[in-house]
This record gives C-alpha cells, structure tokens and sequence, in this order.
C-alpha cells in the first residue's frame, strides 16, 4: 500500500498546500466505510460525516467526495453532466480532480474507471471494473409525503412505504399517470424505496442488473447510498399503470441520427426545437464510426 | 466533442479571469491586515460561519471573494476541509471569559457591575460625512484601549486594575440557585462533543451538536428565526440575563503531562436568557425556561438570536412552532449549504427539465381536451 507522500510523488500536477485528491485521509476513510455499508445494503441511505469541498453544495460536492476517496493511481476518470462531458460543471469538477491528483481523464464512456455523473446515466452498457457515481440533490425519496427526517427513517426501516404508494394513486386519480418525470422512485433490491437522483425515467431500466457499482451521493444532506452489481432495481408502478419511459414520437438525434437515445432540446430563435443525443460521448462515437454495446 | 469541452473549459477559466483581474487590478488592493484591523466584524463573520479561527485567513477570504461574506465563509469551510481534526479543547466556563464588556438587562444591577464597554446600541446613527475624506474621529489621537476592564475599574483606582481581574458571576446562577430557572437540559455535561463537521447529524439533535450547528449558522438566518420566535411562531419573550463580550482561552490536555495548556485566545459573545410562564401546579417545573447562545467573535445580535433558538428548541416537546422543530432550524441555517444549494439552479438542468416537461406536456394536452368546468369539449 502506497503511503500518501508516495501518492503525492507519482501524482504530477498536483496543486500546492494540498493534499492527494483534496480531501484529508482520514475524512475518505470515513466515507469509505460509509460506502461499504451502502453496498452491504443496497438502496439504504449511509449517514455520512460529509466535508466541503472546494465547490459549492449542490453542485456534486456529495458524488465529488465519494470520487475523491476511491480514485488513485491507474484510475481514469470521466466526468458528465446533463450527459454531456463539456458542461461547465462537468469541466470544473474534472480540472479539481486533474489538479489534485494528477489522474487522466477521459471522454469516452469505456475508456473510464470512474464515471462521476449528474442527472445521467450513460447510453452504453458499463462494465464489471467501472464505477458510476452520481450527484445526489434530494436522497429521501419519501420526502414527497414526510418533510421529516426521522419520520421518514423509521418508514423505511419499518418498510412502511404506505403513503409513497397513495401518493403515486393520489397522483393517478387526479391526472392520469404518475406525474413524476426525473427522479422517478425505484425499489432496490425488493427492500428500500430509493430515490433516483434525478435521472430521467429513461435511464431507470439501466440501473436493474447493471455489471457496475453504482454509487450515489448527496454531500449537502449528508447520505450516500449504492447499488451494487447485479441488484434488482424495480421502478414503483401499478399493474395498470404501468411505468414508461420518455418518448421522442420517433424523432432521432439531428446529430448522429441514434433512433434511440435520450434526446434533450435546443430552443431555436423560430422557436422550433431541435433534439440530441444527451449523451455526447455516445453521440460522437456514433459519427466517427465507432461501435458500443448500448441499453436498447 | 473535444473541442465542445476545450471551449467549455475556456468559458469558466476566463469568467475566473475576470474575478481575479477584478481583484488584482484595484488601483488601491486591500492588504489582509488592513481588513484584520478596520473590518473585524466582517471577518469575525467570515471566520464564525466558516468555523475557522484565523483572522489572517479570514481576511484573506474576503480580499478573494471581494468582500461576499458567504463565499468568504465557504472558501474558509473548503479550506478547513483539508485540515486533520486533531482534538477536543477542554470546555470552558461563562466566568473564564476575560470580559471586555458585559450587561444584564434583567436586573439593574449585578455582581460586577453593568459593563457597558464597547457598543453601538446607544450610538447616534448619522452617517459622518467626514470619514469619507479620510479624516478620523477626534479620539483617534488618543484611543481608547477597548480593554472595558479599565471601563470597569472605578476611576482613579488603577492599582485595584492591575492586582485582580475583575470578577463576573454568572447571573443566571443566581436565578437557579432560587429555583427559578430549569436545570441545563440534558447533554449539557457531554466531555466530547459531537462533532458536526466530521458526523452527520441525526434527529433529534444532541445538544451540543445544535449549539454548533448554530454557532456557525449564517447570522441573518438566525436573526431571522430569534425574531419569528418573538412574533408569535415560536412561543417566546426572552429575558436576557446577561451578555458577555470577550475572549476566552482555549485549552488542551497537554499530550504528556495531562495537564490543561492553553494554546491561544478567542473572542467571543455570549448570551444567556430566560423565558417565563412555564411552570404549572401539576408537574412543578421551574418557571423559566433558558437559552443559551455563542458566537465567535462580537456579534450580539447572532449570541442572542441564537439563545433564543436554542431555547424554543429546548422545547420541542411542548408545542409545535417552525422554530421549536430541530430539523427545521438546523438544516436551514448554514449559509454553505443554504446558498450552494439555491445557486446551484443556475447549472444545466435540461435533462431533468426535459423528462419533467415531457409530463406537463401531457397533462396540459389532457386540459385542453377538458373543459374548464370538467366537461369534455
């Protein structure tokens, strides 16, 4: 095992007055633990002593910290937003890991370790040796029916997810479907209702049986959770009211012409719309040619 | 995509340009100790909510956040982030602040005496023209020392000064010697604390963890909760016993020999107060319920916003205001979480908007097949 003086040596570009990967060592063994908890129970919400980090709350500080206590040497890391790695966010928070460790990062979705996403789950199918870490704005899903937060702790302890359900049959009576669109709730592993970070319902298919380690985190509200490999992840949904994911009317990426893909909106001065693939990484292998394995 | 991501990254290296050529290129740059010896209040603030006791640090924030007390706060928390938590300094008592100034507005008098000492509550608050010329007030010749412990010795009696500090009971030892006030709630006693910067918290709250979550909670948060409680969403009148300005000495075991080994000063305000009408026939409590607050630093209005508080918390079990419930109050009042979060909706947020539209959508296609009374057109 490497000490850290030895990590900081091979680490070129570090930034002075630092240590590796920004946080102290023994606030990542902190979340690192945490972390083992969340994959021994998968769904369940980790409280965890989460630190600040040198970006704001709300912007990734929860899935930020998760990566920076599992990275090292040898990791090659991708960071997305909105599915799309030349965000602003998605580029300040991969010039932070890049100046605190050293790493290489990357823009294709099979050439990364560790993938630290917000809002999105990549198009293509992710391995047994890759991480997916997402950002987490709200981890209490029961907090659509229970503002409090040991209230809603018993309910899942008890696996009381009564009025979760009502308010899916509330929302059914009063407007013809569950209104939910990101964030959609899921059930992990037959056990924990989850909240689903908010991903768009899209990806929700990807998460159930998936061969990588999913890992979520909410820095601001202190809890991280996971799905480890191989979980059944079911969406909350009636027998006749069956859940659906978004739909395009057929209309495929302007870009690369994917059939199939979540697509997102440019607002066009006519207003008219224009639609592409989220998932920019998948959209440009798309047109240089190149295949991937994918969801659909 | 390479080239999306380049002219990305572009775009937020130069809006971080543009701050700091903002910041370099002032005609007059500020220097650190010029903040440290004109400013204090600011970087008191900055330090408190940053939970971080540097003042040369804390100045610094607030030359690279230009003078933003919460980005400053933030750059302080950030930093503090990569620091070790070595240690647990020993408590510390009300009486072993070495006090500048302190008043008790219950009584007219008390055991060492009303120190007013230094304030603005009775200053006239007409702006002075004449500071912006630069030119000072007349006593800047001789200044004042701001050490009220002079202020406090009677005049003349230097010698009394100089043998003894000046002793200040607490007062609301008086109060509860009489069985007048409730004993310190539960946990008061805890020999560790709970640390909230390395323990998520859990509800309800121990209470040295809600002591610290406000002690660096945003202070116009907290003004705003005390002053709610006041109008009529908590249940409270508060009497406030005393105050005390000053600073106090903090202390660690010493690693070897055991014994207590003070290893710097900090200033701080505390604020002790008493709220009446509790007690009833049935279950004898005592009449008056206490608050306790702390802040680093001067700040007189945080320390008693925060006792305030920390009383209607206290008193969660007896009735059902905004600012009697712990995990109301103490989620909402750090300024690093609060603002972080509400800054955060100016990120990229069309993919969850998509999915989120993509119900709308529906739903308002379902409206306009429905007539405003229900009926189908």
């Amino acid at each position: 095992m490497a000490t850290i003086a030895e990590l900081l040596e091979r680490s070129g570009s570090r930034h002075s007055g630092y240590s590796y990967a920004f946080l102290d060592e023994t606030a990542k063994r902190d979340l690192r633990r945490a972390m083992l908890k969340a994959v021994a129970i998968p769904g369940y919400q980790v409280p965890f002593g989460s630190r600040e980090v040198p970006v704001a709350k709300g912007f990734g500080t929860g899935g930020l910290q998760i990566t920076l206590s599992i990275i090292g040497p040898g990791d090659v890391i991708k960071v997305i937003d909105q599915g799309d790695d030349a965000g602003v966010n998605a580029n300040n928070i991969r010039r932070l890991i890049e100046r605190t460790t050293g790493l290489d990062t990357t823009l294709e979705t099979a050439g990364a370790t560790v993938i630290q996403t917000r809002h999105r789950v990549p198009e293509e199918v992710l391995r047994e040796d890759q991480v997916l870490v997402l950002q987490v704005p709200y981890p209490e899903p029961l907090r659509l029916v229970e503002r409090s937060q040991t209230a809603a702790r018993t309910m899942h302890a008890e696996k009381d997810y009564a009025r979760m359900w009502l308010a899916l049959y509330e929302d059914v009576v009063r407007k013809g479907e569950v209104t939910i669109g990101a964030g959609y709730p899921v059930v992990v592993n037959h056990r924990y209702v989850m909240a689903s970070t908010p991903v768009p319902r899209w990806d929700l298919p990807k998460l159930h049986r998936s061969k990588a380690l999913h890992l979520f985190g909410a820095g601001r509200e202190k809890r991280l959770y996971a799905i480890p490999p191989h979980t059944d992840v079911a969406p909350m949904e009636f027998e006749d009211h069956p859940f659906e994911v978004e739909g395009f009317g057929g209309t495929p990426c302007a870009r690369c012409g994917a059939a199939a893909t979540f697509l997102t909106e440019r607002l066009n001065a006519d207003g008219s719309r224009t639609l592409t693939c989220s998932d920019t990484a998948y959209c440009d292998l798309r047109l240089t040619g190149g295949k991937a394995e994918t969801w659909y | 995509m390479y080239t999306s991501v380049k002219a990305s990254l572009d775009a937020i290296k130069r809006a971080e340009k543009l701050i700091t050529d903002d910041i370099l290129s002032v005609e007059h740059p500020l220097r650190a100790a010029q903040i440290v010896e004109s400013l204090s209040p600011l970087v008191e603030k900055v330090m408190a909510e940053g939970s971080l006791y540097d003042p040369g640090l804390g100045a610094l924030a607030i030359i690279q956040a230009q003078g933003d007390p919460i980005e400053a706060a933030f750059l302080l928390r950030a930093y503090r982030s990569t620091l070790p938590r070595l240690g647990y300094s020993i408590p510390s008592r009300s009486e072993d602040v070495h006090v500048l100034r302190r008043i008790s507005p219950a009584f007219q008098d008390v055991p060492g005496g009303q120190v007013l000492g230094r304030t603005r509550d009775y200053t006239l608050r007409l702006l002075d023209l004449s500071l912006a010329n630069g030119a000072s007030f007349p006593a800047a010749a001789g200044r004042d020392s701001r050490s009220s412990s002079e202020n406090h010795a009677p005049p003349g009696d230097a010698a009394q000064a100089t043998k003894a500090p000046p002793e200040f009971p607490v007062v609301l030892d008086y109060l509860r010697k009489d069985g007048y006030v409730e004993e310190a709630p539960a946990g008061s006693g805890e020999d560790e604390p709970f640390d909230v910067t390395t323990e998520p918290l859990r509800f309800p709250a121990k209470r040295s963890a809600r002591l610290q979550i406000m002690a660096r909670g945003e202070a116009g948060a907290l003004l705003s909760l005390g002053y709610a409680a006041m109008r009529g969403y908590g249940e409270s009148h508060a009497y406030v016993s005393e105050v005390r300005v000053g600073s106090v000495d903090v202390k660690i075991r010493h690693p070897i020999t055991g014994n207590p080994a003070a290893i710097g000063r900090i200033p701080v305000t505390e604020a002790h107060a008493v709220f009446p009408g509790k007690a009833s026939l049935n279950d004898r409590r005592a009449d008056l319920t206490f608050g306790y607050g702390l802040t680093l630093g001067g700040d007189e209005r945080k320390a008693i916003s925060m006792a305030i508080v920390d009383e209607n918390l206290s008193q969660r079990h007896h009735a059902g205001g905004l600012t009697q419930d712990d995990e109301f109050v103490l989620q909402n009042i750090d300024c690093v979480e609060s603002s972080g979060f509400v800054e955060h909706l100016k990120m990229p947020h069309y993919v969850a908007f998509q999915a989120d539209m993509q119900r709308t959508n529906r739903i308002t296609e379902l409206m306009k097949r429905v007539g405003r009374n229900g009926n189908h057109r």
